[in-house]
């Protein structure tokens, strides 16, 4: 059905919104300010599901701001304040009553630079388990392994599951940061330039990574690399000074951008 | 004013600079080491049985003692050289000072002894004989019945006199419960020699002060010092590190946390007795003279809590090396990336959660080194603790065997402030000085061996947690 759905809107012009079914999320008019000075400004937009959606843009867009008010993360923040709506699956997340916890499980997120926590490789992963509700060890190490098996790290670090995760190496870190995030089941994934810090072959591991992942959750992905965005992502958002500029399927907006300021970006007339 | 410089004196101060920096590194190891060999030399040499001479003099006076140093006198008089005699009983002082000029002889023969009493200080001399519960010993198998007698425990001795005699042949009689140990150096071999110096620097270790302190052992001292930094760090550590948390972690970062943060930094340079004047003030005469009120009236006016005391003095030196600890923790937390804090919120943990499952175990290495560094400041101070709690002899130890086994009322002594009484308050000053180098040793020693395991326990931790930190 989704298929159908990416047909459709290819040759549609301007594509903000989904039907209901179709979308994971659905933004609207958000607006947040950092100590008064605007960062995103009513922006709107729906993000599919089982889809992945690459928001880029020039440094400062607000692109990273973005992912990170989907999972609630500015609220660590005191100077941050914003407006608006972003729903996940209908639901309010700034809604008071909302459970902050629940939200950040159910809306993973992977950040530029790998963080692996200071411990074991097997207890990196099983951290957000451990968090939420004791697990007889069985059952957590059968999560533990099918969590590495989709990061696709599971062949490489079985026979040292309880060495520090600290010995892996960059590409490993950050694909054991995934695995960390799958292990708690989220329906969203939030990459913020995941493989910026990465070799090319480190990359290229996580790009299939990302591809294979659709089929179980919703994946918005933030990147820099333009190439990396055509690869990977269904959808592409254009965002420039905290406005949403062009959103469509990667493949018009990359082959027939609707408005010039996107032309002159993706081909590197504009930064 | 720089045009003036030449080109080739900038380019010789280019070429002497890395050399000045040297210097100064070396000019401040150079000293460091001249302490710590001094420290040993003096302190561990004191330890070491002298070889005892018998002098005679041109007049015909026969003087027997340890050679401690010369002098050369002024306008070109000659020499002198200080002895040590021992024999206050009998000639009235322990020190005297011999122009080489006049000395005739000196030997060093085997029959010389060195026996140390609990009143009079020293004797050196010889052995003639002991009455020993009816039995009359002289000789060599009188000396081998008195080391007998004093290698069993002082309860257990058998009652007997010493007959010993003095260079000049005078004839004195010492009951054998008023020694405590005997040594005759100049017979001794090498290895015996060494044996004695191992058994007389445990005593040291282990024993009591005697005579006020100018001779004897510090193990009160470490004790109580040990105890009071142990009692300093359990109090000291959960205040500061929730203190640094909610610095670092909980408040909001402006202008009044800066303040906070500026006044906790220039609290670390408050001068120590300060601290000790509060401690007099609040600690034992506020609040420890409200407990007296309250729950020891029945003793009164004679103060329990109303006066310095172990708990008083921790409490003291733990408001002292606070900031130490807080300043310490806090550099430990900020320098946790925040992107372990966001990685773990992002997986859905709380604030706490938080803290406790990423940031505090990163920041125990940091803990470790603020207590640490506490504890090093702690062990060495002894000016707030004159104030509040430390005494020259305490007449108990603070654990003992009687309910509630930690007397956290009672006054403890202090390796710090032993050194201090031992150099300056002695009736022997002269005679104490060895006894003063050993402690300042052991006091450097103790600092050391703190130190050390902080930085042990800091790598331990840092490589139990991955390889860099």
């Amino acid at each position: 059905m989704l298929a159908s759905l990416d047909s459709a809107n290819a040759s549609q012009a301007p594509v903000t919104h989904f039907p209901a079914e179709h979308r994971a999320l659905s933004i609207e008019r958000f607006s947040l300010a950092y100590a008064g000075k605007p960062a995103l400004r009513e922006l709107s937009l729906d993000v599919p599901r089982h889809r992945v959606t690459a928001f880029i843009g020039p440094s400062g867009c607000g692109k990273s701001t973005l992912l990170r008010a989907i999972n609630r993360l500015h609220d660590l923040n005191e100077s941050v304040e914003h407006s608006g709506r972003i729903e996940l699956e209908g639901q309010d997340i700034y809604a008071p009553r909302t459970n902050v916890t629940e939200l950040r499980r159910r809306v993973g997120m992977v950040f530029q630079t790998p963080n692996p926590f200071p411990m074991s490789i097997y207890e990196n992963v099983a951290f957000g388990l451990r968090l939420q509700h004791r697990l007889p060890k069985r059952q957590r190490d059968d999560i533990i392994e099918w969590a590495l098996t989709s990061a696709a790290l599971w062949d490489e670090v079985k026979d040292r599951l309880h060495r520090s995760a600290w010995q892996l190496s960059g590409g490993q870190q950050q694909r054991l940061v995934i695995a960390r995030t799958l292990a708690v089941q989220p329906d969203v994934l939030l990459l913020d330039e995941p493989a910026s810090a990465l070799d090319p072959i480190s990359t290229l591991k996580i790009e299939e990574l990302i591809r294979n992942l659709k089929s179980q959750l919703t994946l918005i992905l933030v990147t820099h690399n333009m190439q990396q965005a055509a690869r990977v992502s269904d959808y592409t958002a254009f965002m420039h000074g905290g406005e949403l500029v062009e959103y469509g399927t990667t493949d018009q907006v990359f082959t027939n951008p609707r408005l010039q300021r996107t032309e002159n970006y993706i081909t590197g007339r504009m930064t | 004013m720089r045009r003036q410089f030449t080109a080739s004196s900038l380019r010789l101060l280019d070429r002497l600079w890395p050399w000045l920096c040297a210097a100064s590194v070396a000019l401040s190891l150079l000293m460091l080491t001249a302490l710590l060999s001094l420290l040993l030399v003096r302190g561990l040499g004191h330890f070491w049985p002298a070889t005892l001479e018998e002098v005679t003099l041109r007049s015909g006076e026969v003087v027997t003692g340890e050679a401690i140093r010369e002098t050369s006198l002024p306008q070109e008089a000659g020499a002198e050289r200080l002895y040590f005699t021992g024999n206050r009983d009998v000639s009235g002082a322990n020190w005297r000072w011999l122009a080489l000029d006049d000395i005739v002889q000196r030997t060093t023969p085997e029959a010389l002894v060195r026996l140390e009493r609990t009143p009079w200080g020293d004797f050196i001399g010889r052995l003639v004989g002991i009455d020993a519960e009816g039995e009359q010993l002289e000789g060599q198998p009188a000396w081998e019945y008195l080391t007998a007698a004093l290698a069993l425990p002082a309860s257990q001795r058998p009652s007997g006199e010493l007959v010993l005699a003095t260079a000049d042949g005078q004839i004195l009689r010492q009951p054998l419960a008023s020694i405590s140990h005997a040594t005759a150096p100049n017979a001794m071999t090498w290895w015996q020699k060494t044996s004695a110096w191992g058994q007389r620097v445990w005593q040291f270790l282990s024993e009591g002060p005697r005579a006020a302190n100018t001779s004897g052992g510090v193990w009160p001292a470490i004790f109580g010092t040990l105890l009071m930094v142990i009692l300093m760090s359990v109090i000291v550590t959960p205040f500061g590190v929730l203190a640094a948390i909610y610095l670092n972690e909980i408040a909001h970062q402006n202008r009044l946390t800066r303040l906070v943060r500026i006044g906790v930094r220039n609290l670390a340079g408050v001068p120590s007795i300060v601290y000790g004047v509060f401690g007099l003030g609040v600690f034992v005469y506020g609040i420890g003279g409200s407990l007296d009120s309250w729950f020891f009236s029945n003793t009164l006016p004679s103060p329990t809590f109303g006066t310095g005391g172990l708990l008083w003095a921790s409490l003291t030196l733990a408001l002292l090396t606070l900031p130490v600890v807080i300043v310490a923790t806090e550099e430990g937390l900020a320098r946790i990336p925040d992107a372990q804090r966001e990685g773990a919120v992002a997986l859905g943990a709380t604030r706490l959660e938080m803290l406790m499952r990423i940031v505090l175990p990163m920041a125990v290495p940091a803990m470790l080194t603020g207590v640490i560094l506490a504890v090093a400041r702690a062990a060495g101070e002894v000016a707030p603790l004159m104030l509040v709690g430390v005494a020259k002899l305490a007449p108990q130890m603070p654990v003992d065997g009687e309910f509630p086994y930690l007397h956290l009322e009672r006054k403890f002594m202090h390796l710090g402030y032993h050194l201090f009484d031992t150099a300056f308050h002695g009736e022997d000053v002269q005679a104490a000085m060895p006894l003063v180098y050993a402690t300042a040793l052991l006091l450097v020693l103790i600092v050391l061996v703190l130190n050390l395991t902080a930085i042990f326990l800091r790598h331990y931790f840092r490589r139990q947690r991955g390889n860099e930190c």
